[in-house]
């Protein structure tokens, strides 16, 4: 412990605490723009800047230590003069169109001007404009970029991809896709985790909101949407909702509030491609007809990372499509049947938590039924919030709805999906039942839940041991490839999600400047599986019947038609 | 009215004055990694604020010159803006009326073609080459990349040990370094934006002091590979690949051609710069590591690369340039006329000249030089010449090294050639002819070229000459193997691969031509991960130290402190070292002034502290 005086406040800390930290803790907030725990301690934006007695210059508080007998003033006169100039300085280079940028109101510039009381910038105005393909699911607006450097830091430090990077130097300094290539050119996995992190505009997901709205004014369309797990996790952050307000009956009214014509969950289709995808990977162990291990394939930025970076491991790569696109060939043959209407008639929505689900749904190869696309829009969980604004739907006195039906039924198996380990403790609990004809206790395969970025976990089912590693982001997936590469390990069957802590803490979820929220969206995830009186995907009885009335049985050829793929022709 | 004006001091112009000093200070410190042609533009700049303004191609030339190379700078240009640039370039030092407008467009010139891919990059590419890569200064320009702010900090701590034992993930030759680095860390520290840089090795130099190389703890080795790797040479580079191979859990074998370790450090410099019992230091530390050396081997006389590559699963060739460059004028085959390598190594194996009452000639400007006439003046000699054919500015030993010679009592006679040397009835030395030269036009690396002067030859009459214009790499034996060989020196890849000898290694002075002995050790490091490489291994080598922080309160301008040297009178009778060590008062100051470019600028964000290699 160190001791310290905190704006005449006399406290004891403890030692190798940064000022920042320090003052946090005693309820003294320092504003921030670039500092990002453990990624972004660069002390580049200097905001932060701190007054120290008998110091003559301020000092960032961000990525300095407090020392014994420090005498810290984090809002002196002189360091509010620095604050506001800085900021000023920053925002000379930042087009402020608030009114139109999709970060009003949850922008970090924005706050520290305000909370400055900004109120006029003393210096002319000097924007950087870039072009940039309106088409790719990630969006970059040059013009709003304060090169604090975080997408470039979290790219490289947690996906390990290296996409944006800093071009030029001294006033021409920029950030931009690495060595200024095309953004489609490059390897990025559309992760989206640049987006998350990003605290002004300068980065969002292309917007497809008014697509969707379009289809629902139109007529002749039936709109179906589907769900993804981790959407009901963080749908309300950012509506002023509780974690209990914003309750998944409430989302399936507000979403049907938008004027769609059908709420279906992708819980449903998240048990189906356990179905496949769990007598696949039983099939491969036994059969050894296919590589070992299989991979999972629910995740499209995994799947293009190893397209990318690891193309000879794709047939490693479960064929079961992801349960998006499994739903979009479902609603768009066995559901289309079902109401007799043309495929094309129905306009099929997924929301989801993730930005490169937008690529996916746009793979030509991925789209099997009789309708042009399987799925027509991919909306992310922030568009889908931002469609409840444009609608005014009322949230606060929406009643509870369920999930219209046959779609709409989901097991807590397919929930988890969700987060990281989900698929693979899913797939585990069925695969107990195919090889045991029984049921396992819907717990037993709780070993692969966890925080870490990659786990491993053994596991006997009849007998049989499958070896099984759990990653979540790229740079951990990198790791354990390299490894698989130099035989340094060997597994069975391994689920790789591309954002840190899966989808609960995916690309396309609300953005909390400074916080993973991962953790606490993933443990909605279980304590939903805990409450749902369906525990295994192969109990689905909306998936029980549909194999009778339409697959037949797992991996039939029906399903091989319509729920596989081959991976290896997605093009990138 | 007064006629005339008396001059007073003028604060404008004081101050004026003290900018520009400072801004001299803050080009030396430049950082590396910046765009040049950005550079250029600002330098351009400069240039056209110096405009008096009367003619066009200054006033106005500089300024388009200027928007074209803003132009290019923008990404907007093409390869007609280069053209242009070069055109309006060529006519404004074809037609300025003086040195401001001719210099400048010269400047310019001379990037266009020194960095023209950086300009095609910005034309074509529409992006900079350089990008944002200004690692720390002291770091990057340390051949061997050794973590400088951080020992630097640890210094401060008085953690000696810590210091050398984190000096050494890098470098195990912390001692020879301390003692004999050209300490090209220095070159652009980011002190010298405030005063000076900071005397990096008067500090590493302390800690070894505090601390000697062979107490402080090596690391623990990894796990036995079970590999065998010879190492031919015993110097500076086989030893730094010898220690690194051995932490990785390789055997090494060493092969020396004499009878102790050290190469150049022990055959080439003097005892008075670098004490032998400081060489053992390093020395025994890294044979603590388990090296095992034979000595007396030398390769197509004792063994063949050939048989080394069978029972090796690599060889490191690191023989250095030990033998003398033939120096080709009449007389040189006199008696007493000795190559300056062969008296140094004399000396490295125990025995002391005498040269009283000689008369003594020294040919050559460099460092082996003022280490010949320097140990000349201790062997008792009556008078020691330095003889140089250009000015004493233009010598490359270190103005350090000649002034010392100078204090004690070498006398320098510049811009005279060799021309013959004059020999007696008995064939010895009797004098050496030069003819005087004057200083003509620059040379290509920007050295005035010197040229014979209308004078007649002189005579300076003496009774042995050393010779220390250079040394040759003893390559033949290497080149009979197959060894790629040109100009004598070993050809190797960028990994340090010796070509179509998978396995064989090649470094230091016997590739690079005699150089610095942290060059050699970098060429060391860098072969010890390439063959740990090519050996299929991934063994890293890291130090877990933990650096202080920054301290806030280095940054008030203060002189840089120098390293005392006995006095002159004193230690020119004796061959012990001459350097005194800093006072821990001195150390404290001194390395509290390193401004921690590890933590502030950039190096936090990119191209920072290497934790492991």
């Amino acid at each position: 412990m160190v001791n310290i005086t905190l704006n005449g406040k006399q406290i004891q800390v403890e030692k190798n605490l940064t000022i920042m930290e320090a003052a946090k803790q005693n309820g003294v907030m320092i504003p921030s723009l670039c500092f990002l725990k453990e990624i972004n301690e660069i002390g580049a934006c200097r905001v932060c800047v701190v007054e120290i007695e008998g110091k003559d210059l301020l000092v960032p508080s961000c990525n300095t230590r407090v020392e014994e007998g420090m005498v810290i003033y984090t809002n002196s006169p002189k360091v509010q003069s620095a604050r506001e100039s800085i900021v000023q300085m920053i925002l000379s280079q930042h087009e402020f169109k608030c009114a139109t940028c999709v970060r009003n109101g949850n922008c970090g510039l924005q706050k520290v001007a305000q909370d400055l009381n900004i109120l006029e910038v003393p210096f002319p105005t000097e924007i950087e404009y870039q072009d940039w393909d309106q088409t790719f699911p990630i969006i970059r607006d040059s013009a709003k970029c304060i090169k604090c450097m975080r997408c470039v830091q979290i790219c490289d430090k947690v996906q390990g991809l290296k996409v944006w990077d800093i071009l030029n130097t001294g006033k021409r300094t920029s950030v931009n896709v690495r060595d200024n290539q095309d953004i489609s050119k490059v390897n990025c996995a559309i992760c989206g985790q640049c987006i998350t992190h990003c605290p002004t505009g300068a980065l969002r997901e292309r917007d497809d909101t008014r697509k969707v709205l379009r289809a629902i004014e139109s007529e002749d369309k039936i709109v179906v949407v589907q769900i993804a797990p981790a959407v009901r996790t963080a749908w309300g952050e950012q509506l002023g909702l509780s974690k209990e307000e914003a309750s998944v009956g409430k989302m399936v009214a507000a979403v049907r509030r938008l004027g769609v014509n059908y709420v279906f969950d992708t819980d449903f289709s998240a048990d189906l491609t356990i179905m496949e995808e769990g007598m696949e990977l039983l099939d491969r162990v036994k059969s050894a007809a296919k590589p070992m291990p299989m991979f999972t394939s629910c995740c499209p930025g995994w799947v293009r990372f190893m397209k990318l970076e690891y193309p000879e491991y794709v047939e490693h790569l479960s064929t079961a499509k992801s349960p998006q696109q499994m739903f979009g060939a479902v609603t768009k043959s066995y559901f289309a049947e079902k109401l007799g209407v043309d495929p094309n008639q129905i306009f099929c929505v997924s929301i989801m938590p993730c930005v490169a689900k937008k690529y996916e749904a746009d793979v030509e190869q991925v789209n099997d039924s009789e309708a042009d696309k399987d799925v027509d829009a991919v909306l992310t969980t922030r568009e889908l919030v931002r469609m409840m604004h444009m609608c005014q739907v009322n949230v606060d006195r929406l009643e509870e709805e369920e999930f219209d039906s046959p779609l709409g039924t989901g097991s807590g198996a397919g929930v988890i999906f969700g987060a990281t380990g989900g698929v693979m403790e899913a797939a585990l609990r069925s695969a107990y039942y195919f090889l045991n004809g029984e049921n396992p206790g819907p717990d037993d395969f709780a070993v692969v839940r966890g925080e870490d970025g990659i786990r491993e976990a053994t596991v006997e089912i009849a007998g049989v041991k499958l070896r099984a590693a759990i990653v979540s982001g790229l740079g951990n997936t990198r790791k354990l490839m390299e490894k698989l590469k130099k035989k340094q390990v060997e597994y069975d069957f391994i689920e790789i999600m591309t954002c840190p802590g899966g989808c609960a803490g995916g690309g396309g979820q609300p953005i909390h400047d400074g916080e993973e929220r991962a953790k606490e969206r993933g443990d909605i995830l279980y304590q939903l599986d805990q409450d749902s009186t369906l525990r295994f995907s192969h109990e689905n009885p909306d998936v029980q019947t549909m194999y009778q009335e339409y697959f037949k049985e797992p991996l039939s050829e029906v399903s091989h038609h319509l729920l596989h793929t081959h991976q290896k022709d997605w093009e990138l | 009215m007064s006629r005339l004006l008396m001059a007073a001091a003028d604060k404008v112009e004081t101050t004026t004055e003290t900018m520009m000093r400072e801004f001299e200070q803050r080009i030396v410190a430049s950082p590396p990694g910046v765009c040049p042609v950005d550079l250029q533009l600002a330098f351009l700049k400069v240039c056209h604020a110096q405009t008096c303004g009367k003619c066009v191609p200054c006033r106005v030339g500089l300024r388009q010159l200027e928007n074209l190379l803003e132009t290019v700078m923008n990404n907007e240009g093409t390869m007609e803006t280069l053209e242009l640039i070069e055109r309006t370039a060529k006519s404004i030092q074809n037609t300025a009326d003086c040195a401001i407008g001719f210099e400048a467009a010269r400047m310019v010139l001379v990037g266009m073609e020194g960095f023209r891919e950086d300009y095609i990059s910005h034309v074509t590419q529409k992006k900079c080459i350089g990008a944002f890569e200004q690692p720390i200064p002291c770091i990057a320009l340390c051949p061997a990349h050794v973590d400088i702010p951080g020992y630097v900090a640890l210094v401060k701590e008085e953690r000696y040990e810590d210091a050398v034992r984190l000096i050494r993930k890098d470098n195990p030759f912390p001692t020879a370094c301390a003692l004999v680095c050209e300490h090209p860390c220095e070159e652009r520290c980011r002190r010298n934006m405030l005063d000076s840089s900071v005397n990096i090795r008067g500090l590493k130099r302390f800690a070894v002091e505090k601390i000697h190389a062979d107490v402080a703890q090596v690391p623990k080795k990894a796990e036995t590979t079970g590999k065998k790797i010879a190492i031919i040479g015993g110097g500076p580079s086989g030893l730094t690949a010898a220690y690194f191979l051995q932490l990785m859990g390789h055997q090494t074998v060493v092969f020396e051609e004499k009878e102790k370790l050290g190469g150049m450090l022990r055959y080439g410099i003097p005892n008075y710069r670098f004490p032998r019992t400081r060489l053992e230091e390093d020395v025994n530390a890294i044979l603590s590591t388990g090296v095992e050396v034979r000595y007396g081997q030398k390769i197509g006389r004792d063994v063949t690369l050939e048989e080394l590559r069978r029972e090796y699963a690599a060889v490191y060739i690191s023989i250095g340039a030990q033998i003398d460059k033939k120096f080709e004028i009449e007389g040189s085959q006199s008696n007493h006329v000795i190559p300056a390598v062969n008296m140094l190594r004399e000396i490295g194996e125990g025995t002391t000249p005498d040269f009283s009452g000689k008369r003594v000639v020294v040919i050559g400007g460099g460092n082996v030089a003022m280490d010949c006439a320097r140990t000349a003046i201790r062997a008792n000699a009556k008078s020691v010449n330095i003889v140089y054919r250009r000015r004493e500015k233009d010598m490359t030993a270190s103005p350090d090294e000649v002034r010392g010679a100078i204090e004690e009592g070498v006398e320098l006679t510049v811009l005279q050639a060799p021309l013959r040397i004059e020999a007696d009835e008995q064939g010895n030395v009797a004098a050496l002819w030069t003819q005087p030269q004057i200083s003509g036009v620059y040379d290509k690396a920007g050295r005035p070229s010197p040229v014979k002067a209308k004078k007649e030859p002189e005579k300076i009459q003496c009774d042995m000459i050393l010779l220390a214009i250079g040394q040759e790499i003893e390559s033949e034996s290497f080149a009979k193997e197959g060894v790629e060989v040109k100009r004598n020196r070993l050809v190797v890849d960028e990994s340090g691969c010796v070509a179509g000898m998978p396995g064989v290694y090649a470094g230091g002075d016997c590739v690079s031509g005699p150089a610095t002995v942290i060059k050699a050790i970098a060429a060391g490091k860098t072969v010890a991960a390439n063959i740990d490489e090519y050996l299929g291994f991934e063994h890293k080598i890291r130090c877990d130290i933990e650096i202080p922080e920054p301290a806030m309160d280095n940054k008030i301008p203060s002189g840089r402190i120098h390293l005392t040297e006995r006095e002159a009178i004193e230690r020119k009778c004796d061959f012990e070292g001459i350097e005194n060590s800093m006072s821990l008062e001195e150390a404290q100051q001194e390395s509290s002034r390193c401004l921690r470019c590890d933590h502030h600028g950039c190096g936090v964000l990119r191209g920072g502290r290497e934790l492991e290699w």
